[in-house]
């Protein structure tokens, strides 16, 4: 049964439930609402929600559990004949799955099984040319241990779909049963039905602590992996990016975290000159009709999507920089470059620097403002001598911000700054040249999980690492930033 | 009053600066000065960011087409001469190819165009014209036999011809174009064969491999966003709104409630790409869901999401003001009735505003996308729901990196030309969540 039915029977159900509940409880008050414990419609809700929570969280429940079970069972019943040389139970698991899908589509009846087809290489590879047909295409001839296998995969994931189904339907038909036999006038409706959506509203706000749970458990796990294989001590501290698919990579964070540091300041010299005289200027001079017309346009430069900054740069700004100024003054042939990242890098970030200055300014009392004008100070005087160094906790908290959005950013990086990495051996002219194209972090966990590679590989696994550390830089610049502006803004409530 | 005070009060008139005065006044017009240049560069980056993507994307909504009549011939089409869908399928589009080039050298000399050094015309005429053939044909087996009139695209070059991205010098260097091949083009439009007109294939099509660039277009990429969106409507929506509600009526003042506040500020400024990392690890590698597919996309937008619907919502409940809790409970309302019944109904605009504002930063999100396989070369339309969310798709950002790594510079300009479409569904969504806050939003 596909899913989709599966789902709408239980919603059925549960609307069954919910007329036969409130029918019942309104028999047993007899027919008069005001004998009953609570409204009608609660006895109705008590069944309907009986029915359809504990079959859907079964339902979710296996579906995550078990493309991986099975998984696991058909990978151990291969035997080490099964997989060739240069290739991994993963790998051979993966075409297994596909074969499984393929002869699914085929529609071949599968408990016909017959063991001479299996060992005929004519047969394979009409099999082969079939599944073609149906688009699936297989890199190498299909072997006989892999059909078989496709074959157990196929029956087991049949055989746990009817299970499943079978165990839903028994789970939706049991909560109805118990829930309408319990409903009666002097039932508590009310107070079950509520406590009911209070586990759920519970639930949903325990996602957001499930999600960076996730975030940390499987980068932790993964990044175990990669320092299985290649010691920490070389990714910490080794000067070198070189990775080489066919291993004996040189894996060091330090030339990336360099290239990201680099782009970064130069967004920030950007975007926080520019971003704090604007706040600046359309808070406390700019009339209303300007402020009308200027504030929405920086906020639209903060609705553009990232990718669109990216392309900006490649197209735009990278070749112009390479042919007005780079090749002019000798120091680069290359159109991406730590520059054009960081100047794009620079005007997105202005309405995050702007918005948040704004407010922090904002926040500042009026009082001090008045009793600095009292002494005859001008406005620039004002703002420059009361007005900043007030509001300086609280701006130099939204420049942490800016710094962990700067560091995080991915698109404009990949388009705009290059795939090298910095070398630090070839001297620090090359290193500290704004033309030079220069990777991050960032460019490289995309370009390490983009790949066609072997997901065990340390090549592959680095990215983990990558990702866990930049989490963690970004994770501690934005505690000790929020922290910063929580307590500015406390100071003054 | 000493007399260096005296001195300076009597050095002129109160109407007259002195200097320390008009040095304090040239400061306050300098700084002012500054903020005004602040405000005006965010402005010229915009105005240059958004004329530099029109200039170069505006060119992907026009194309060259050619219009050719075409003889299906029986002899090349049906061998057979029976009709047989299933026996005509054996000629692949390689043998419709013949088809087209008799046209063009037809309509050449109908014309009674003569270029010297002119060699292989069918150059001009996209490769896919073939294929498209091949499937009228197999629509309709009928048809052979007949001649019918057909809009082919024209080739790359000659639509970057004219758009102003090839021209002759470069033609000389280009083996996929000669000069005269274009000065063809150049006699085939005076003739009225040749047309540059508004192109619907763009928004419509699949993408096409890398030396066909005419034929690409966003259709596979906006259904599979479409498809993403639908899954952060149905996750991100229920789940941020019940969390609000919690945290913002329900969750008493305990660790447990802090932890989750902490949480949701910090999610909401992790880099995107980080949800990509937990994508890939938890939903495709642990969960065994397919790569490329717009479900684990609409999962990871989802979670993304999150954080940036919960904030809007909660700060929406609290402007609902403590009278209309106090009216409910007065008249023997539960906590629950209170919420559901009069708070939620209330703050409902400010919620869904916030909602199409993170649904308009999901849209647009490019690096999650590619850590998943959504980068993948999709040509296949995906099913209908709810099979589609299972199917290969892209997503229109996706597309848009995806064309920028290509060598062929005409997928610049369809790759500008994709951000258009990309920013103008943008700009629906946030001209949607500006009407609907001046529409709804009440001041208490």
């Amino acid at each position: 049964m596909p899913l989709h039915w599966l789902i709408s029977a239980i919603l059925a159900l549960a609307a069954i439930g919910f007329g036969m509940g409130r029918r019942r409880a309104l028999a047993s008050a007899s027919g008069n609402p005001r004998n009953l414990h609570s409204l009608p419609n609660f006895y109705g809700w008590n069944v309907a929600f009986s029915v359809m929570t504990p079959a859907l969280g079964i339902l979710a429940l296996w579906l995550l559990v078990q493309p991986a079970w099975i998984n696991s069972q058909i990978s151990s019943e291969l035997p080490e004949s099964a997989i060739s040389e240069g290739s991994s139970r993963d790998l051979v698991m993966s075409d297994v799955r596909r074969i499984a899908e393929g002869l699914e589509r085929l529609k071949i009846p599968f408990l016909i099984t017959e063991p001479a087809e299996e060992s005929d290489e004519a047969a394979l590879t009409d099999l082969r040319e079939q599944l073609r047909s149906v688009g699936i295409a297989i890199g190498s001839n299909i072997r006989p241990e892999h059909l078989v296998a496709a074959r157990h995969f196929r029956a087991a994931t049949f055989s746990a779909r009817l299970w499943m189904t079978l165990a839903v339907v028994l789970v939706a038909a049991g909560g109805f049963a118990v829930s309408y036999l319990a409903t009666h006038k002097d039932f508590r409706a009310r107070n079950t039905v509520e406590n009911g959506i209070m586990l759920v509203l519970i639930g949903a706000a325990s996602i957001a602590v499930l999600t960076t749970l996730g975030i940390v458990l499987s980068m932790l796990f993964e990044t175990r992996n990669f320092f299985a294989g290649h010691p920490w001590q070389d990714f910490f501290l080794g000067l070198k990016w070189s990775p080489d698919f066919r291993g004996d990579s040189e894996l060091a964070i330090l030339p990336l975290l360099w290239g990201t540091l680099y782009i970064s300041i130069i967004a920030l010299l950007v975007a926080v000159p520019i971003g704090l005289f604007a706040a600046i200027y359309l808070s406390e001079y700019a009339s209303n009709r300007v402020r009308l017309v200027a504030k929405p346009a920086i906020e639209i430069l903060a609705g553009i999507p990232t990718i669109v900054y990216g392309l900006f740069a490649l197209i735009t700004v990278g070749p112009m920089l390479r042919d007005y100024f780079a090749t002019p003054l000798g120091l680069g042939q290359s159109a991406s470059s730590v520059m054009t990242a960081g100047l794009v890098m620079g005007v997105m970030l202005i309405p995050f620097v702007s918005s948040l200055s704004d407010d922090i300014i904002n926040a500042v009392p009026q009082a001090l403002r008045d009793g600095s004008y009292g002494l005859g100070a001008t406005q620039s005087e004002t703002i420059r001598q009361v007005v900043f160094p007030a509001a300086l906790p609280g701006i130099v908290g939204a420049i942490l911000l800016a710094a962990s959005r700067a560091i995080g950013e991915t698109m404009i990086v990949v388009l705009g700054a290059g795939a090298a990495a910095a070398q630090f051996d070839r001297g620090l002219g090359q290193l500290v040249n704004p033309f030079e194209a220069m990777t991050t972090v960032t460019v490289k966990i995309v370009s390490q999980l983009t790949g066609d590679t072997d997901f065990a590989s340390p090549e592959t696994l680095v990215a983990f690492a990558l990702g866990l550390t930049l989490f963690a830089i970004t994770l501690a610049l934005n505690i000790f930033a929020l922290w910063i502006v929580r307590r500015y803004q406390e100071q003054y409530e | 009053m000493t007399d260096l005070a005296a001195e300076r009060h009597n050095k002129g008139s109160l109407l007259e600066p002195d200097d320390r005065t008009r040095r304090r006044n040239a400061a306050e017009r300098r700084f002012q000065i500054y903020g005004m240049i602040a405000v005006g560069l965010a402005i010229i980056a915009l105005v240059i960011l958004l004329t530099s993507i029109i200039r170069n994307g505006a060119g992907a909504f026009m194309q060259t087409f050619i219009t050719l009549e075409v003889t299906l011939d029986e002899a090349t089409l049906d061998p057979g001469g029976d009709r047989d869908r299933a026996e005509m399928a054996s000629v692949f589009t390689f043998g419709y190819a013949p088809l087209i080039r008799t046209a063009i050298q037809d309509r050449i000399e109908a014309e009674g165009i003569s270029i010297d050094g002119l060699e292989r015309p069918e150059a001009l005429i996209s490769k896919e014209a073939a294929a498209k053939l091949r499937n009228f044909v197999l629509d309709d087996p009928q048809m052979v036999g007949e001649t019918h009139t057909f809009r082919f695209l024209a080739s790359g070059r000659i639509d970057g011809y004219y758009k102003g991205r090839v021209t002759m010098q470069s033609a000389e260097l280009d083996s996929n174009i000669s000069p005269e091949q274009l000065m063809l083009a150049d006699a085939l439009k005076a003739a009225g064969a040749l047309k540059t007109r508004f192109n619907w294939g763009f928004v419509t099509r699949p993408d096409a491999s890398e030396n066909r660039p005419e034929a690409s277009g966003l259709g596979v990429a906006i259904i599979g966003s479409f498809y993403m969106m639908i899954v952060v409507l149905g996750l991100a929506l229920p789940i941020g709104v019940a969390a609000s509600i919690y945290l913002e009526e329900f969750a008493p003042k305990n660790r447990f409630t802090d932890i989750i506040e902490v949480n949701i500020s910090n999610l909401a400024a992790v880099p995107s790409i980080v949800f990509g990392i937990l994508g890939l690890a938890i939903f495709i590698n642990f969960g065994g869901l397919p790569q490329s597919a717009p479900i684990v996309g609409g999962l990871v937008l989802s979670l993304m999401t999150l954080p940036r619907i919960i904030i809007p919502a909660r700060a929406a409940l609290q402007a609902v003001p403590p009278s209309i809790r106090e009216a409910a409970f007065g008249v023997g309302a539960s906590k629950m009735q209170t919420v559901f019944h009069h708070v939620l109904p209330l703050a409902a605009p400010g919620i869904l505003t916030g909602l199409i504002i993170g649904l308009g930063q999901a849209l647009g999100e490019t690096a999650p996308l590619l850590l998943i396989g959504m980068v993948a070369f999709v040509r296949e339309y995906p099913a209908a729901s709810p099979e589609g969310f299972f199917d290969p798709a892209t997503a229109l950002p996706v597309q848009v990196f995806n064309w920028t790594q290509r060598a062929d510079p005409a997928f610049v300009e369809r790759a500008s030309g994709a951000i258009i479409v990309l920013l103008v569904f943008l700009i629906a969504m946030n001209a949607a969540a500006i009407l609907l806050r001046s529409r709804f939003e009440r001041r208490w």
